[in-house]
């Protein structure tokens, strides 16, 4: 057996670990800003995820570094064998049942949050997305404009908000990721999906085509303007007139935002 | 040269091949001229030609080859040659470039095959790094790139994940249950075949006009229905290597259940057996579904018959639900088999039993059935309906369980062994501390909000790649140390053998690692360039995937070597108690001179006077279960 000393050393050691594993994931910077509260919930999950992985983790590696450590084969002891333990019945039912609470407790908790973030607000604006190969075009229907539809290459969205996005495809699938809400879902010829965000920081973010849609596909990006509602009327206005005056193209123009 | 054509061989497959392009060309022409397509200019309508010669000109092959020699002559009611065991063994180099019905030749056959492949897959690999050193770099078009990752992923996948595997199993397999052979030989040497044939499919297709299927391993849909013709070759190489696949299982199958030695009950079997079993239960239940997925790809290509044309009644989804049906079950085929190599390499180099042999042969059969439960779970975000999200979750945090009894398992038979810290070992250890990591991101995977996030970005290549590369890969570099000296009769060389695994470890982690942080930050996968943001990362892991890369060649060159030049070695130099090492290494060719019996646990290290088989003819009384001074007990 290995002695007392080693065993207490090591689990000392492995709880310090532990607590520099769990400091070093609050130091790093996973994601880009949060720009939706769903970012926040969803980051926060991550961050309990994390937590929740790094013992686990930790015990692994600790087990294999002691083993190696304490276990190795010395010289001479090249024909010796190891101890003849079967199995434990009572710490095979520790490991199963201990997991298995851990986990099915981590999804519950993750459910509470999926069903935070697709909760359908009191009031909320609907935007259409169109993907094709390989831009992107948003639909402003007259319940948004005030107006006439407005069909723009541009995505503005005002501040605090909650909007539900109608995406259809013309083509093959494209994914809406905004990595900046931490939200994304298939763009699907065939059948209008769905999902709903609310921006809640000002400022403009990618928005990324996540699904391999052909030979353009990584350059069929786009970026998301998030602008306070003031704003956001008067940029409806400025293209409800451009519309109207018909000079220019109705659809505001710039392949990309 | 007449009798070369006649006998089965390369010089008969090469005529036959000539014959099953003719036969394609006349086939589509009758076929056109049939349907009202009779002028000139559509005599070569090439691209059908292709689609059918893709099929024909396999087939004339594996038939050219003599894969099915036996078969015809017994339908033709000619005299079969009787199993005279004339096709086993092998005595020169030649004998692995024909149809040998030796499971032995073949499990070596399969090897090289699969490694071959691995290492044109990691080349492709290699220059799609290159390509992703630098943001808007122009080393490959757009087109090409797509190429090579979907090239890339789909051999080693199906042509090196799943096929060496099999390969290690053919060997060790019939070895370890104490039987001659597998249950069926001939349909052995036809698997086989089958998989030069699939992965030459595959790679002719950058010869394609249009360039090689750009769709990436899934194919999906629309999209593929729409690629060039590159495509095809992707829907009917998978059909091959599918094949391949269900025959090698139903084998395994078949013989793991009736060729076991006397006394070799299913709770004496080794977990590399048991592994197989579980494997093979998968491969035959799902990867019929990746070949309907490929076939109605291939019928909506070639004849429009709109299966997931959403405009003609066509369902997109449905592709990806069945094929997802297969491919997340693939993933388990593709890691079980490596769960029972490290249970082998851990035990034997533990110098101890295997901690909770029943709850890892129990766990490995939960992972078979929980495996079928949660194949949504890659299409939380493909708009389908959304509350299969909720219990494709909730299997799918629940099939780590059995996962972790199993890590768990293996940690606890390193307690109070005696750790031989050699090469296969090595790997072994490893591969617990990268699965871990990756099985903890598979996790974090199935917790829904999180998944919408970081859904195909890199992080999921990251994911897949500390499961595939960071988890199967070092089971099969520790298996294929473990039993080189059985297979080849030679020692490795220890010292290349501990560099390769220190590269490996060290190179593996610095280039998948970054990969979670960039996918989190928004990068997506499947980009031939991508925002100046991920510059720097990407640099640095390119640069660690060229380590990587060359890690690999120090394998190669101790393999190589070793085979050719190594010192002997004995027939059991890692005193293991299971019955492949009790006989010669390498085997004889009819494995056992007498039907070993088998009379305890396999893994009965430390405890005194254990024996696993005996190999000399059992006495009359064991069967009826009277003492006898060579048999013990197995301790529970």
């Amino acid at each position: 057996m290995p002695s007392r000393r080693s065993i207490v050393g090591t689990i000392v050691a492995a709880i310090i670990a532990t607590g520099i594993g769990i400091a070093l994931s609050y130091a790093i910077h996973w994601f880009p800003v949060q720009a939706s509260t769903q970012a926040r919930n969803t980051d926060l999950l991550y961050h309990v995820l994390v937590i929740a992985s790094v013992p686990i983790f930790v015990v692994v590696v600790t087990v294999v570094l002691f083993s190696v450590w304490q276990f190795r084969m010395k010289p001479g002891e090249e024909l010796k064998d190891g101890a003849p333990i079967h199995g434990n019945t009572r710490l095979e039912f520790i490991w199963t049942a201990l997991p298995t609470v851990l986990v099915l407790g981590l999804v519950g908790y993750s459910f509470v949050i999926l069903h935070d973030n697709e909760k359908k607000p009191a009031r909320e604006i609907q935007i259409g997305v169109t993907g094709q190969q390989f831009y992107w075009s948003y639909q402003y229907p007259p319940s948004v404009t005030g107006g006439a539809p407005i069909n723009s290459y541009k995505l503005y969205l005002p501040d605090n908000e909650s909007v539900e996005f109608n995406m259809r495809s013309k083509d093959v699938i494209h994914a809406f990721w905004i990595p900046a809400f931490r939200l994304q879902e298939d763009v699907v010829p065939g059948i209008t999906t769905h999902y709903r965000a609310t921006p809640d920081r000002l400022g403009s973010y990618p928005v990324v085509c996540n699904l391999l849609c052909g030979v353009g596909h990584s350059l069929m990006r786009s970026t998301v303007h998030v602008v306070t509602p003031a704003q956001f009327r008067a940029w409806i206005r400025s293209q409800l007139a451009t519309a109207s005056s018909g000079s220019a193209d109705a659809t505001g123009g710039g392949s990309s935002g | 040269m007449a009798a070369k054509l006649r006998a089965p061989g390369f010089y008969r497959a090469g005529a036959m091949m000539v014959g099953g392009f003719v036969f394609a060309a006349l086939l589509t022409w009758l076929v056109r001229m049939a349907t009202g397509h009779a002028t000139y200019r559509h005599f070569l309508a090439w691209e059908a030609v292709v689609t059918v010669a893709l099929l024909a000109v396999p087939i004339a092959f594996l038939v050219g080859i003599g894969g099915f020699d036996y078969w015809f002559y017994w339908a033709a009611g000619r005299p079969t040659r009787p199993e005279d065991h004339s096709g086993h063994g092998a005595y020169s180099w030649k004998d692995y470039f024909r149809v040998n019905t030796d499971h032995k030749v073949i499990g070596i056959q399969y090897l090289v095959n699969s490694f071959v492949f691995l290492l044109v897959g990691g080349l492709l690999a290699m220059l799609m790094r290159a390509q992703l050193a630098q943001p808007g770099s122009h080393f490959v078009d757009a087109n090409t790139y797509n190429g090579l990752f979907s090239v890339h992923a789909t051999l080693l996948i199906f042509l090196f994940m799943v096929p060496v595997f099999a390969g290690i199993g053919n060997f060790v397999i019939p070895l370890m249950i104490g039987a001659p052979d597998m249950a069926f030989p001939r349909l052995n040497a036809l698997s086989f075949w089958l998989l030069p044939v699939a992965g030459a499919i595959m790679l002719l297709s950058f010869l394609a006009p249009g360039g090689a299927f750009a769709d990436g391993w899934t194919a999906y849909t629309p999209l593929s229905i729409n690629e060039p013709i590159g495509q095809t070759f992707f829907s009917v190489g998978v059909q091959f290597a599918g094949a391949s696949s269900i025959m090698t299982a139903l084998n395994f199958l078949v013989t793991i259940i009736t060729m076991r030695a006397p006394g070799m009950s299913f709770f004496r079997l080794p977990l590399l057996v048991w592994a197989n079993f579980a494997t093979s239960l998968l491969v035959v239940i799902a990867t019929p579904f990746i070949a309907a997925s490929q076939f109605f790809v291939l019928l909506d290509r070639a004849l429009g018959f709109n299966f997931f044309n959403a405009a003609k009644g066509g369902d997109v989804l449905m592709y990806q639900h069945v094929f997802w049906f297969y491919s997340h079950p693939a993933v388990y085929i593709m890691i079980l088999p490596g769960f029972g190599i490290i249970s082998e390499v851990l035990a034997v180099k533990s110098r101890k039993p295997i901690f909770g042999y029943r709850m890892m042969a129990f766990s490995l059969l939960a992972i078979v059935g929980l495996g079928f439960t949660v194949w949504a779970h890659h299409m939380f975000t493909s708009g389908m309906a959304a509350w299969v999200r909720i219990p494709m979750a909730i299997t799918t945090v629940i099939i780590a369980v059995p996962t972790g009894i199993k890590v768990f398992s293996w940690l606890a038979t390193l307690w109070r062994g005696v750790l031989n810290l050699d090469t296969p070992m090595l790997f072994a250890l490893g591969f617990i501390t990268t699965f871990t990591l990756g099985g903890i991101s598979g996790i974090m995977l199935a917790m829904v909000p999180f998944d919408i996030h970081v859904s195909a970005s890199y992080f999921i290549v990251a994911h897949i790649h500390y499961v595939l590369f960071g988890g199967s890969l070092m089971t099969i570099f520790a298996g294929v140390y473990y039993w080189f000296p059985k297979m080849t009769g030679r020692m490795f060389d220890e010292r290349l053998g501990k560099w390769h695994f220190w590269t490996t470890f060290i190179f593996m982690n610095l280039t998948f690692g970054p990969m979670h942080l960039i996918g989190l930050q928004g990068m997506p996968r499947r980009v031939a360039t991508y925002a100046a943001q991920f510059a720097d990362w990407n640099l640095f892991i390119s640069i660690a995937s060229f380590g990587l890369g060359l890690s690999t060649l120090i394998f190669v060159y101790n393999i190589v070597t070793s085979w050719r030049g190594g010192p002997h070695a004995v027939s059991n130099p890692w005193r293991a108690l299971t019955l492949e090492w009790q006989v010669s290494s390498p085997p004889p060719v009819f494995n056992f001179d007498r039907v070993p019996t088998v009379v305890g646990s396999p893994y009965e290290y430390g405890v005194p006077g254990a024996v696993h088989g005996i190999l000399e003819p059992a006495p009359a009384t064991v069967g009826a279960g009277s003492g006898s001074s060579m048999v013990r007990a197995p301790s529970e």
